[in-house]
Formats: C-alpha cells, structure tokens, sequence
C-alpha cells in the first residue's frame, strides 16, 4: 500500500505502529463491511439462504487480532469474526466461498451453515452454532503451546450473551491457574440475538468477573481500533511473557438484527436503533486516519476500488464453484474409512437415497 | 508373559506410551499425584511431572474441550473422566466437537484424544457410580468407542486409541480392575480397532457381548455346554465401529443370536446389534434375537439385594440361553 509521506505520522508512532500498518487495518475493517453487506445483498436477492452478520464488530476485531502473529498464533472465533478471520489471514473469497458453501469452501466444503468460519492454514479453529464450546478450545491449544513451549499465543473471542456458558467459567479458571498464554475477547454488543444484556449480566461489565479468577480484565470501546489495539498488544505480550490470561472487554454495537432470520424492530427502540452509527469504528476510524494525514482522498478511493474488485471477484468466483458431490459426503467421518459398517445394500440405512432391492449405487457411494 | 490385572495392563499401557510419545499427556481428576482414585495413573506424575501429568479442577467439560485444542496443536491427549457417571457436563464437547471436527472442518481439523473412563455396576456403587453409558456415545458418528475384557485386549487396544488419530471413548469395567487377570505379552502389540473376538466357539447359538458380559458369557456358555447347548461368544471389544462381519458370520452359523448389555435394556446398545442382524443375517434366523439387559429403572439401586436384582449375571444368561436354544 503506497503511503507517500516519508516518515510515519504521530498517530502510528503514538502506538508503535507504521502508516502502512494503519492503513492496512483500514483496509480490512473496510474489506470486511464490504463483504458483510455483500452477504446481505445476495441473501436479498435469494442467492444465499442465511446470513449473520459482523456490522458493527469490525473495528474492534481487527484491532484486537492485529498484536497476533499469523501462522503461530491461534485464534478460535465465533459466528461474527468476519474480521478477524480476514486480520488473521482469510480472504473475502474465502468468506464468500462460506456463504455459498461450495464444495471448495475451505471452512468446510459447503458442511455448515454461513458464519462457521474455520481454516487450518491460518490457525483459525473451526466452530460450531453451541455457543462459547471454543473457549476450551482455545484454552487447550494455549495448554499445548505451554507444555510444548512454542511460544504462541491463543485467542477465543464470543459474544457477552456466550460469555454466560459454564465453559467460559471451566476454562477461565483453568487458564489463569496454569497461567496459560491466553485471550479471551468478549464483543459486547448488548444482545444476546434479542435479550439486552441488562437481562444477561447483573454487572455493567463482563471484564469485572476478571477479577475472580485473578487474572486481568479490561474494558475497551469497539469503535476506537488503536485503543483495542493497545489492549490486545499488552494482553499479548503478558501471555507471551508467560504472565497469563486477559479478558478483553470490548463495547461495540450490532448494526444488523441478529441474523437474515431475526427482524430486531420487534426488540430495539427505535431511536437506539437510530444512533448505533455514531459509533461505528469504520467511519471514525477513516476520520481519524484522514486527520492524521494517513489517510488521503486518492488512497482513500483507490482502496475503495480494490476492496470492490475483490469482492465482486469473490462472489463471481463463488458463485460459479461446483456444489460438493453427494458421492463425498461420507467422507471424513473419521481420517480413515471404516467399510466394516457399511449398511446392507438394500440401502434402508445408508443416507435415506436407495430404497430399491438391488440398488447398490448408494452403498457403495457410501465407501468411496 | 506375565499375569497382569486389568488395571495393571491399563497403567503400563500408559506409562509405555508416554515413554514412547513425548506428546501424549494425561490430565483429569485426580490423575496426579495420587494417581487416580482407581490409581490407574499411578506413578505418571512421578515420572512424567506436572507438564505431562495434569490434576484439574473438577470440571469435566474443560478437560474435553482443552484436550480438543490441545489435541489440534500437537499434543495426543488421554483425558480420564473420574466415573463415567460424570461424564455428561462433557457431552457437549465429546458430540458437538471432537466427534464433528474433522466432518465439519471437511479434514481441516483432527482431534487425535483417547477419554478413558470408568463404567459399569456391582461395585456398590449406586446410581451414580454403576452406570453403563455407552449407548448414548455409540450413537455418534465421528466417535470410536472400545470396551476392552481382558488385559491382553486393555494393553493393545488402549495402545491403539491413543494412536488413532481420530477421539476414542474407551470405557473400563470397575469391576474388571482388580478382578480380572489374564497374560500380558511384554511386546508393542497392538489390537485395531473395531475387530471382535470369537471368544468361545460353538454351533447352536452366537452370544454378542462386551466388558464385564463378555466374562459372564463365557461363564454362562460354560454352564450351558454341561447341559449339552453349545453356543458361540463373540466379544465385541469395539462397540464402534462396530465390526458388523464377525457377528454376522457367527449368527449365519449358529442361527440364533443372544445380546447380553448390562445397560437399561431399553435403546440399549444391543438394540443396534439387534437391528443388524435382524436386517442382515434374517434368512439364517431360526429364533427371535434376543436380548438380555438391564431392566429400566433411572440407576443401579445401592442395597445389595437390589443392586444383585439389577445386574446381569451368568444365571441370567444361562436362564437366557436356555429358553432360545429351546426355541
């Protein structure tokens, strides 16, 4: 990304960042509501059947995943970490390819449901719809980088209706027993898809039950990204450092319903409804690169440009992926396949396809 | 070849394998420096130490959920859950995730965990230290669940759960522990996964068993073969995958099939094996499959006049065999 001033402006020096740091963190903020309201778009126009979105998160996401190194680190994300897994090395096609489910689609070849993001490649655990389940994941893959001595660090972030889950309290105690390197995030939009979280938390803040476990918690605002960015680089120092866990509070705001399914009218007072952009991180974070000088009209147009291109790339790309063949959707139970139980070959408990004496096809459909 | 108990075969199963792997690790309730409170894990804390050998807070579903992860960041976990009784705060994680990683990932993630835990009744153990659970984990595709009988079978199959790379739920008979001795080889034998055992041949009957019942089987088949019935033990070892070919091929012989499970009889594991030859070996049948289980009440009572009334023994199996034979 060509920056043109030729030392880095106060704004990146304050946080020990560069111009073209900023400037990229713009572009995946940007990327990732570029590709949400794409999601949307094609589900309107009946081309996807489920959407859930990540509008309104995004600021904080790629603020707090940017400390991580890709490749070494993990994170374990949840159903609106669009950005995160773009920070972390995903890329809109691979999002697309999701919301498709194409046989292609590196989270699980068209398996799951849109949102179930998950990339080995990029140390992205894959995830599942019972919510706050990856926290103990994440907490094992910290338990293994401790034992194994790898230095990495791992990341879990959930919604503050998932931080409610008796996983978050096992693996939270867990974690700041061993002093693991370890993150939890907790994205507090308010709602838990329609319960506002004066009905989730007797307590204004998730970060307070931190201090139970003895482990540091912090509350940031979502919409400003360079203050989840501090908190995120000083949570990931101390788990490198082997001093342990952080639970990272960020208030951002929900600026879809919870899902294509879910009309948030029916819950959400109209005038909240109406002030959720004002504190949006995407535009004040462009307003503050502008201000600083990072950020100029042409630079500022040209990423525009790209981020469409690579989105009406993805989603052409996507769009014409073959569906995955039925023929493989036995595969992968387990890494090996096991032909000892096959079903007999009338079929009647093979896939529910047979159905006809003699008809094999689905049987032996069933081992290949 | 030494004679080893049941548990003794478990303990230097994995005393070897750690030995063998440096990633394999054994945390759960107790495991450390007590040694479990079965002391199956004896003497690993003292060999191993703390990384290796991990005591954790009473929770079970965090020691699932963190082996998962650590499973998928190169450490082969062996998490024990104290009772299988307890193990159910774990469900979700053993259901929803480690038997779906890899079908959801599409292979992009494997969970390569062995969860060893503790079953089954006549131990005085009540209702919540005598339950028989493995019908509702052999239900879930992604998952291999094994119920060894012997030492020998301990030894080889616990060897190949902890290398498979795939989560295996292996349950241990308590009551096995110390009663059962059997001879050991001192070699790296393994015995794969999902491959019964003809455990004792004969032509009028097929008995499908498993863990404590496949002893009583034998005992039973004992009793019977005095009375002039000769029936067949096929000891299933792994529940699944189950391997479907040896109980058929026995059942195609013998013409009559009789499933013993020590779980409520309702739903029961046996309900599956039922089904299979029910569906599979129909033209061979020359009497009703049959089973014998549990009765269905919520948990084996603690008294032991009751506790004798739930359990499966070899009379029950003889009283059994002998009214399919005359059928």
């Amino acid at each position: 990304m060509a920056v043109t001033r030729t030392t880095d402006s106060g704004l990146a020096a304050s946080v020990g960042l560069t111009d073209a740091d900023l400037v990229a963190m713009y572009h995946k903020i940007a990327l990732a509501r570029a590709v949400d309201e794409r999601m949307w778009i094609l589900n309107r126009a009946g081309r996807i059947p489920f959407v859930i979105s990540g509008q309104g998160h995004e600021g904080a996401q790629v603020g707090i995943a940017w400390p991580l190194e890709r490749r070494k680190d993990w994170i374990a994300p949840f159903y609106r970490s669009i950005a995160t897994c773009l920070a972390f090395g995903m890329t809109a096609q691979d999002i697309l390819m999701a919301q498709y489910a194409k046989a292609s689609d590196p989270s699980s070849g068209g398996r799951q449901m849109p949102g179930h993001y998950g990339n080995v490649e990029n140390n992205l655990v894959s995830l599942s719809s019972p919510v706050a389940t990856q926290m103990l994941h994440a907490v094992g893959i910290a338990l293994a980088a401790k034992i194994r001595k790898t230095g990495q660090v791992a990341m879990t972030s959930m919604g503050e209706g998932s931080s409610n889950q008796g996983d978050v309290h096992e693996g939270l105690n867990f974690a700041a027993i061993h002093r693991l390197p370890f993150i939890l995030v907790i994205e507090n939009n308010g709602y838990a898809i329609s319960v506002p979280a004066a009905m989730e938390l007797a307590t204004l803040d998730v970060a307070d039950r931190a201090s139970g476990y003895g482990i540091p918690g912090v509350v940031v605002d979502g919409s400003d990204v360079l203050a989840c960015y501090r908190a995120s680089k000083e949570a990931v120092d101390r788990a490198r450092r082997g001093d342990g866990p952080t639970l990272i509070e960020a208030k951002v705001i929900r600026l879809t319903a919870h899902s294509s399914d879910d009309q948030q009218t029916k819950y959400r007072p109209e005038q909240e409804l109406a002030e959720l952009p004002s504190h949006d991180a995407l535009p004040r974070f462009r307003d503050q690169l502008r201000e600083a000088g990072v950020l100029s009209e042409a630079l500022e147009a040209t990423i525009a440009a790209e981020i469409k291109a690579e989105v009406d790339a993805a989603t052409d790309h996507a769009e014409a992926e073959p569906d995955p063949d039925p023929s493989t959707a036995m595969r992968w139970v387990f890494a090996e396949e096991w032909p000892s139980e096959t079903p007999p070959p009338w079929g009647l408990g093979s896939h529910g396809m047979a159905g006809h004496e003699g008809d094999t096809s689905a049987a032996s459909g069933a081992v290949d | 070849m030494a004679l080893k108990t049941f548990i003794e075969a478990i303990r230097e199963t994995l005393v070897e394998e750690m030995r063998r792997d440096p990633s394999i690790i054994v945390l759960g309730e107790d495991v450390g420096k007590k040694g479990g409170v079965f002391l199956a894990t004896d003497g690993l804390w003292a060999e191993f130490g703390d990384d290796r050998v991990i005591d954790t807070p009473l929770t079970e579903s965090l020691i699932v959920g963190a082996s998962i992860g650590a499973a998928m960041n190169g450490i082969r976990p062996v998490a024990e859950i104290q009772f299988a009784d307890f193990i159910f705060p774990a469900f979700n994680q053993i259901l929803s995730e480690a038997s779906r990683m890899r079908y959801r990932s599409n292979n992009g993630f494997g969970v390569p965990m062995t969860i060893r835990a503790p079953y089954g009744g006549g131990v005085h153990g009540a209702l919540y230290h005598s339950q028989s659970v493995e019908a509702f984990f052999t239900h879930i595709p992604g998952l291999k669940v094994v119920i060894p009988s012997t030492p020998y079978d301990a030894k080889g199959l616990l060897r190949s759960a902890i290398r498979d790379d795939d989560p295996v739920l292996f349950f241990e008979h308590k009551k096995m522990y110390r009663s059962v001795r059997g001879d050991v080889p001192d070699t790296d034998y393994t015995i794969p996964l999902g491959r019964a055992a003809v455990t004792h041949a004969g032509t009028r009957m097929t008995i499908v068993a498993y863990g404590l019942m496949a002893h009583y089987a034998l005992e039973a088949a004992d009793v019977v073969a005095e009375e002039g019935i000769s029936v067949e033990v096929v000891d299933l070892r792994t529940l699944r995958p189950i391997d479907k070919e040896a109980v058929l091929n026995s059942v195609r012989k013998t013409g009559k099939c009789l499933i013993v499970y020590e779980d409520n009889r309702f739903g029961g594991y046996g309900a599956e094996v039922a089904a299979i030859v029910a569906e599979e070996a129909f033209d061979y049948l020359d009497g009703p499959v049959t089973r014998i289980a549990g009765p269905d009440v919520p948990g084996v009572p603690y008294n032991h006049v009751l506790e004798d009334w739930f359990m499966v023994n070899p009379e029950k199996i003889a009283d059994g065999i002998r009214k399919l034979a005359a059928y």
